[in-house]
């Protein structure tokens, strides 16, 4: 994973609440075997309708998405954040995360910040006609109005995206422990492994 | 003494392998369940990284989501080829990816082929104070055996085939407290479908939830693993039932469970997984089972129920400004007005399957309202879809198929079918469906399908009446 520092640029004014991730990617393009490529078929139902924020010239080209409570719920598809991030969003802020989209979002190295409803409220405002900064350093949201919102991050999540540290990698490290585990259920759970035939 | 400890607590603090200062954990993973659709970019990362899998004897593999449900062998035993090139390439990988790591793999034409969540639990793959996961998020329906079971995305699953392991946080906890015991006529779903209503899409969202209550503890299990199943329709990461005879003499003598003296040695551990008296959950929400009525959804969140007796509900008669917003978006894909009545809304399609719902309970259900009628005219397509290969030979035995096929159904193979748009079966753009699967979100059955959730007799009834209708008239 390339380290992730900081984000910067236009943010699409989405908005709305409760966005699943069949909305964000539908189940027709979960056929694919890869990862690439899946921008196009983002927001589909959205884009469907005339004056969508997602083809309004205003936003094109932007790198954060803004969107209301409870983003990502529903299916645990990781498509959601590749068609994100192949559409060109590195950030999505909103006031709550699906706990699954937040980890997938996380593994992919695009930031899920979450803010305040107040907070969202202001920023898309602001994003309608400028940028706003997110730095990972100081965990903060700015905009050129003097704007400043701090946010939180799991600590793990937020070391691994500042140094762009693989996971798979970190936990590798830790085999000891790891067959340690398996040790000590082998021998007080004798019961344990499936009877696969 | 010992501090009191809820189930969620116990099983996760017996799965620790590493515990990191801030506050994050290296957890054990016990069981993983891999189908088609969220693994191929996993194996492919495998592959590039030169790495296995670590345990492939607590992994299982089978194609679900994107198999057809139209038969798959020719009257000489033929395989069908599948038309989309897509899905035949999709499941063709997980086909050579399985054998390739060494993995067990189900294939689409053997009688134990099912969708992943009805065939852990049948197989005996899923077991009390496991930890079990898969890339799906109804995995949460194996927290019904007292599994601590949830659903993951495709980089996850392959952190867990080359570890065995997830670095988690831990959720809060979450209890779901139900007085009392439900009416004649209310189903399972009616309750998990009441529950969702009043928390809340968002309202389990950081938690794992433990469902409490005499209601959960004379439930089958069958009954449980509906409701644990749309547990992640609250947002909760995972939903707990403690287990108890009901769970032993449900998994006794499946085939992938503990046999003889490794079977009582499980059993006096599982009777341990219970929340001690004295535990304390983050948060408690008391739900009263004389206000479950037969529930169906009427928008396009699952958290937009009512029961069958209401009225499509006015968009300003919600509080929050961006719920009123929601609502008027969702009346208007659903095409419903305000103040309309529920029974008055009338279906083309129905559909009785699904990871919530397949299974031979919901088919015995469905196939008692069933009996001696026949689908309303106005219906166009009704389709039964069992959720293995073992459900159908047993529907089968009991003649249950003959109802549904009597009635105007078609009685399809295994598979997640018309749940999710995906497969061939889909529901046509701006048509009804009465749906016995879990989610109504935009476009989820297809583009422009408009899905109403409810349980398998009210699927049932709504087949014979041609609209959404209160089951409890037809069964009296």
């Amino acid at each position: 994973m390339k380290p992730v520092r900081s984000v910067e640029g236009r943010a699409i004014p989405f908005g709305q609440k409760n966005v699943d991730t069949d909305v964000i990617i539908a189940a027709e393009w979960l056929k694919t075997i890869s990862r690439d490529g899946l921008g196009k078929g983002a927001f589909e139902s959205v884009r469907a309708k005339e004056g969508n924020v997602f083809d309004d010239p205003e936003y094109a080209g932007a790198s954060i998405l803004i969107a209301g409570d409870n983003f990502g719920c529903g299916s645990s598809r990781e498509h959601a954040a590749w068609a994100l991030d192949d559409m060109g969003i590195k950030a999505i802020i909103a006031p709550s995360f699906s706990d699954i989209f937040s980890s997938n979002a996380f593994k992919n190295g695009l930031l899920a910040i979450p803010l305040p409803q107040e907070a969202v409220d202001r920023l898309m405002e602001v994003a309608k006609t400028d940028p706003i900064s997110i730095d990972m350093e100081s965990m903060s949201v700015t905009t050129p109005f003097q704007d400043r919102f701090t946010f939180e991050m799991d600590p793990f999540r937020h070391q691994c995206l500042m140094d762009g540290l693989d996971e798979i990698d970190l936990t590798m490290s830790k085999s000891d422990a790891i067959e340690a585990h398996e040790a000590r259920v082998d021998s007080a759970h004798a019961w344990h492994k499936p009877a696969i035939a | 003494m010992t501090e009191a400890k809820t189930l969620y607590e116990k099983i996760w603090d017996a799965h620790v392998v590493d515990q990191r200062d801030d506050g994050t954990a290296l957890i054990y993973i016990d069981r993983h369940l891999v189908h088609e659709v969220t693994s191929p970019q996993a194996f492919e990362g495998l592959r590039k990284a030169g790495r296995k899998v670590r345990r492939p004897d607590l992994t299982l593999a089978v194609p679900d989501h994107n198999l057809p449900t139209t038969p798959r062998v020719d009257a000489n035993g033929t395989k069908i080829p599948i038309a989309d090139p897509q899905s035949a390439a999709q499941l063709e990988a997980l086909e050579a990816n399985a054998p390739a790591f060494g993995i067990k793999y189900i294939g689409a034409s053997d009688k134990e082929q099912g969708i992943v969540h009805v065939i852990g639990p049948e197989q005996g793959f899923t077991l009390p104070g496991t930890t079990l996961v898969c890339g799906d998020s109804h995995t949460a329906a194996h927290g019904a055996l007292g599994a601590l079971a949830f659903g993951i995305g495709t980089s996850e699953v392959e952190h867990v085939l080359a570890t065995q392991t997830l670095q988690l946080s831990r959720s809060k906890s979450m209890e779901i407290r139900v007085e009392g015991l439900l009416g004649p006529g209310i189903s399972p779903k009616d309750l998990i479908l009441h529950i969702i209503g009043v928390i809340g899409a968002a309202g389990g969202t950081g938690h794992v939830v433990e469902y409490r209550g005499e209601v959960f503890e004379k439930m089958s299990i069958e009954g449980r693993l509906t409701v644990s199943n749309m547990s992640i329709e609250a947002g909760a990461r995972a939903g707990l039932i403690a287990p108890d005879e009901t769970s032993f003499a449900y998994l006794k003598g499946r085939p992938m469970a503990p046999k003889g003296a490794d079977w009582d040695a499980a059993v006096a551990y599982w009777k341990s997984l219970r929340t001690d008296d004295g535990a304390v959950f983050d948060k408690t929400v008391t739900i009263d089972a004389a206000d479950v009525a037969p529930t169906v959804t009427w928008g396009t969140s699952p958290e937009d129920v009512l029961p069958v007796t209401g009225q499509v509900p006015a968009p300003e008669s919600f509080a929050d400004p961006s719920k009123q917003d929601a609502a008027r978006k969702s009346l208007d894909y659903m095409g419903l007005s305000a103040g309309q009545p529920l029974t008055d809304v009338s279906v083309e399609n129905i559909f009785i399957g699904s990871c919530t719902n397949s299974r031979i309970e919901d088919l015995r259900a469905a196939a008692k309202v069933l009996e001696g009628r026949k689908k309303a005219d106005g219906v166009k397509w009704a389709i039964v879809v069992p959720g293995s290969g073992l459900v159908k030979a047993q529907a089968e035995a009991e003649g249950l198929d003959a109802i549904f096929k009597a009635s105007g159904f078609e009685w399809r193979e295994p598979g997640c079918s018309a749940c999710l748009g995906m497969n061939p079966d889909k529901v046509p753009s701006g048509e009804r469906c009465a749906s016995t699967s879990n989610r109504n979100f935009v476009g989820r059955q297809g583009p422009g399908a408009r899905t109403h959730l409810m349980s398998p007799a009210m699927a049932a009834a709504a087949a014979v009446a041609g609209k959404l209708t209160d089951v409890r008239e037809l069964i009296g």
